[in-house]
């Protein structure tokens, strides 16, 4: 194992050369060393990982990354993604994008990678606003939302990233903090274990047009018991004292604590990442309000890559058919001969 | 009596099979001119479905078309109007009536020429000849009872009614091969290969195709029969092939010379879909062709399959490019090879989406933002497709740089016999791969000083990792740069790199008269029609000169002096003078007249031949 340890790749050779031009405070600094990281503990060869983003203050990512890297156009990293990962399965694909980038102008491509199931890993970096333009509404803002795009509130309703990549019939989705740096890496390294799609999404703090908008959630003092870190296998379990559990009220989701009116540990559900129905891994990823926001990997589920399907399908047909190049093709379609 | 039959000699004839969309016309369309070429005849066809799927039955918007030009002589185009139309209903006749020379013969099927079928066509008489004006043309009829007769001959056959009537098309067949006095052998073969797992159906196309010859046989027709030499041609194997297919090859065979992987990433649109689909069949060469969900995701799979080190492409027509634009700036400024096609159709938006135009030139050359310098070629003929989607890959895969090929419907949908070729006799494709001893100090944008391209460095390899992007980049470092200096010689630097590729281009060449007055000027897909229509001028005695572009950014080296030599140099385009603006912007010396078409449809060979000739006069 220490032999193993010792042939892989550090987060610092993950580090490319160029200087880091966040601002200072802001989430995606953060991001990046977890996903540094994570890339080191999966194993993974700078030379054979490719980092793909599209356009946006967290598509600069890239940059940073000692890896094959392409800082592509805004909203295509997805389209862009999927020609590597199909052109070289043999690469680790990572899509970096914003929450604009992702799901706005790019939100076509987003659903279609994830439909398709190419083993992209997409590190979905939400804080809710444009940073880049300075500080618009984005599709995951909250409704009444007032920015200098709406000056008098939004009156639209917000995509939740967890909900629509289950709706395109996503196999993972998992959600983490940007400044919890074990749980980022935790989830990313899940994210790229995990064959096929796999979706994070990071709550990230924009310091400058869209500042602590988490923190009511995720502030220490209400963390542990408006959030809950779900794990496969484990109990859904929540709260400082870890007496608070969730439990099934008919089709929904309840958040009962334990001991009281009957309750015991072993009514509380326990978390199955890995089954292939996806209503109650749908109705975790949207906790909302009186239930804990969900933390960890929601969902985990293995089924068939696109790109495993697309080269298993060319094998078959090579099995059955010995044409290989034009010109026997050629002449085994209908021909004459002039002489 | 057959022998009291006339058979009239003729170079060329031209000949257009007409029905209902489900009367099987393509399909003996494409026989007929397959066993032409077997024999030895040069053949031009283009194939005019109905823009709808399926219309009503015996309505003039369901009829399909197809039309065959064959020759002893050199044939270039599908032909202007029908020596011989085969109307299988009174639609048919109607729609082609203004497409037939004087003393066409016409084949019609007299049990679809009943009140109620000439109610459908929207005829006010019971004489539909006389009311289209066709007895002044002194056409000829061969009226034959096609229906009735199919049933009789396959009374036997155990088919059920519907099945007996579907081989009414080879009736008809059966009656042009004795018209036209083509033996029937290889017919036979081409049922027996289509119909292999179908015993019964290709017994009885087989058994109506030969009555059908024989009833043309056996009646006293008093038209005579057509007769046409086999012509000289190169030896070797030949096979029909349309444009669209032509150039998904020649990608493949470009993979091929290339040792690489081929990537297409695209979305179905008319007409370029058959790219796509001819693609998507070929996995036993191991194509990868992926549909993509948008236009912009075609391109942009396609941009990651070349990051990823494919031979990657995207096939689309005008509407698709105007998506793809801002991908297309992409591969402008990451420095990476891409072909894109653009079949192109009448514009703008969705304008005509199955006709033929070459209006999109603009769009190929300036339709991007900033200075976004790319490569432009264009195919002249269905074959020359091939050649054509070969040479942009080479060019695309050498210099770095997106290539757009511009092909259109006419020749998307055309054919011609082809000789298959023997790759050994294309040029080799040496794409600027990085070399491990290039590793020190190396920078993704450092470049070869002489072509101005960068070195080709693909995920995997070792030591080469590197991020590309859309930002600018840095002359020296290759890093994110804002410097107005560097950003200007960046700019010059991709503009020089396209501009530099002019010098691997044979120089362009002039035929006809190279002493004449007046140069006739084409390219792309009208190279068929300005020819015919230069040679009919020539072999008049005409004093003409002709050259047609394939090569269009950048230009030829001797483009400023060809054309700077003529008195009047005439741009001919189906556009409203897209390549005449471009070449006076070019060759500002040059005396640049237009003539232009903008009408869905090709060029004809009289309207040229009137126009140069006035031209000429003048």
């Amino acid at each position: 194992m220490n032999n193993l340890q010792s042939l892989q790749y550090t987060p610092k050779d993950f580090k490319s050369d160029q200087y880091v031009r966040w601002c200072p405070g802001c989430g995606d600094h953060a991001v990046l060393n977890s996903l540094q990281k994570a890339m080191s503990q999966l194993g993974l060869k700078p030379y054979e990982t490719a980092v793909i983003s599209g356009i946006g203050c967290s598509s600069r990512l890239t940059y940073y990354m000692n890896t094959y890297g392409f800082h592509t156009i805004h909203g295509r990293a997805a389209a862009i993604a999927s020609g590597v990962k199909l052109a070289n399965p043999e690469l680790s694909v990572w899509q970096v994008t914003g929450d604009g980038d992702c799901l706005a102008i790019g939100g076509n491509h987003f659903i279609h990678l994830i439909r398709r199931n190419l083993d992209v890993n997409v590190i979905l970096l939400n804080n809710k606003i444009y940073g880049l333009t300075k500080g618009q509404y984005s599709p995951t803002s909250e409704k009444g939302f007032v920015s200098k795009s709406s000056p008098y509130g939004t009156v639209e309703e917000p995509f939740r990233p967890g909900e629509l990549t289950i709706g395109a019939r996503g196999n993972f989705f998992a959600r983490t903090i940007d400044v919890d740096l074990r749980l980022s890496t935790e989830t990313f390294v899940e994210a790229g274990k995990h064959k096929g799609a796999a979706v994070v999404e990071v709550l990230l703090n924009c310091v400058i047009y869209n500042n602590n908008i988490y923190q009511p959630i995720i502030d220490k003092e209400f963390r542990a018991e408006r959030t809950i870190l779900l794990e496969h296998g484990k109990p859904m379990i929540f709260g400082k004292n870890k007496d608070k559990g969730l439990v099934l009220d008919g089709f929904n989701l309840k958040a009962v604590k334990i001991g009281e009116n009957g309750i015991t540990e072993k009514d509380i559900l326990i978390h199955d990442a890995k089954c292939e129905e996806n209503i109650l891994h749908y109705k975790l990823a949207t906790m909302e309000g009186d239930l804990p926001l969900a933390l960890g990997v929601i969902r985990d589920y293995t089924t068939a890559t696109y790109e495993e399907d697309f080269t298993n399908q060319i094998k078959e047909i090579q099995t059955k058919n010995p044409v290989r190049t034009l010109k026997d093709y050629l002449l085994s379609g209908e021909t004459w001969e002039i002489k | 009596m057959t022998e009291q039959t006339k058979v009239k000699e003729l170079e060329d004839v031209v000949i257009r099979f007409s029905g209902d969309s489900g009367d099987g016309m393509q399909l003996v369309g494409n026989i007929f001119s397959n066993l032409s070429a077997v024999l030895g005849n040069h053949i031009s066809t283009f194939p005019d479905f109905p823009a709808e799927i399926r219309a009503p039955q015996g309505s003039l918007s369901g009829v399909s078309g197809f039309q065959v030009h064959l020759g002893s002589k050199k044939i270039f185009t599908p032909g202007d109007k029908a020596d011989v139309l085969i109307a299988m209903n009174p639609a048919a006749l109607k729609v082609n009536a203004n497409r037939l020379k004087p003393n066409a013969i016409i084949i019609i099927d007299s049990d679809s020429f009943k009140e109620s079928d000439l109610k459908k066509a929207d005829f006010k008489t019971e004489d539909p000849f006389e009311e289209l004006g066709l007895n002044s043309l002194y056409v000829q009829v061969v009226s034959a009872p096609i229906e009735t007769a199919v049933k009789e001959s396959l009374a036997d056959s155990g088919l059920d009614n519907k099945a007996r009537l579907r081989s009414k098309n080879m009736f008809a067949l059966g009656l042009t091969c004795w018209l036209l006095n083509r033996p029937l052998e290889h017919a036979f073969e081409m049922l027996q290969n289509k119909f292999r797992k179908k015993e019964k159906i290709m017994e009885a196309n087989i058994k109506v195709l030969a009555d059908g010859y024989n009833y043309g046989h056996n009646i006293h027709a008093s038209v005579s029969t057509i007769r046409i030499e086999s012509a000289q041609t190169e030896k070797g194997i030949y096979t029909d092939i349309q444009g669209n297919k032509a150039t998904a090859l020649g990608l493949i065979a470009a993979a091929e010379k290339a040792g690489l992987e081929l990537f297409l990433g695209s979305y179905p649109i008319t007409p370029a879909t058959e790219i796509l689909q001819e693609l998507s069949a070929r996995k036993e060469m191991g194509v990868k062709a992926m549909q993509a969900e948008d236009e912009i995701a075609g391109i942009c799979s396609a941009i990651g399959a070349s990051f990823a080190g494919s031979l990657a492409a995207t096939s689309t027509s005008g509407p698709g490019l105007a998506l793809k634009s801002e991908a297309i700036g992409l591969a402008v400024m990451a420095e990476l090879p891409l072909v894109i096609i653009d079949v192109q159709r009448g514009g703008p938006s969705t304008g005509l989406p199955t006709k033929t135009e070459q209006s999109d030139l603009y769009q190929a050359l300036y339709g991007r933002n900033g200075e976004s310098p790319v490569v432009v070629m264009a195919a002249s003929t269905p074959t020359d497709c091939f050649d054509a989607a070969y040479m942009a890959s080479k060019i695309a895969l050498e210099h770095l740089t997106p290539v757009i090929l511009l092909t259109d419907g006419f020749l998307a949908n055309g054919s011609s016999a082809w000789r298959i070729p023997d790759l050994e006799e294309y040029p080799s494709i040496n794409p600027p791969y990085v070399k491990p001893e290039m590793l020190e100090g190396w920078k993704p944008y450092k470049r070869n000083e002489e072509t101005m391209v960068r070195y080709w460095a693909i995920p995997g390899m070792e030591g080469f990792m590197h991020r590309l992007g859309g930002l600018e980049k840095d002359y020296q470092t290759s890093a994110i740069s804002t410097d107005p200096a560097n950003h200007e010689k960046m700019t010059k630097t991709r503009q020089t790199k396209v501009d530099r590729i002019a010098t691997e281009l044979p120089p362009q060449e002039i035929m006809g008269n190279k002493d004449a007055d007046v140069l006739v000027v084409g390219w792309g897909g009208t190279y068929g029609h300005l020819y015919a229509a230069v040679e009919n001028i020539l072999s008049e005695g005409g004093n003409i000169a002709f050259t047609h572009f394939k090569y269009i950014s950048p230009l030829p080296t001797n483009t400023s002096e060809i054309l700077t030599k003529y008195k009047k140099v005439i741009v001919c385009e189906l556009n409203n003078g897209q390549f005449a603006g471009y070449l006076r912007s070019k060759v500002p010396h040059a005396n640049i007249l237009q003539y232009n078409k903008i009408q869905g449809q090709p060029f004809t060979e009289i309207e040229l031949v009137e126009y140069f000739k006035k031209l000429m006069e003048e």
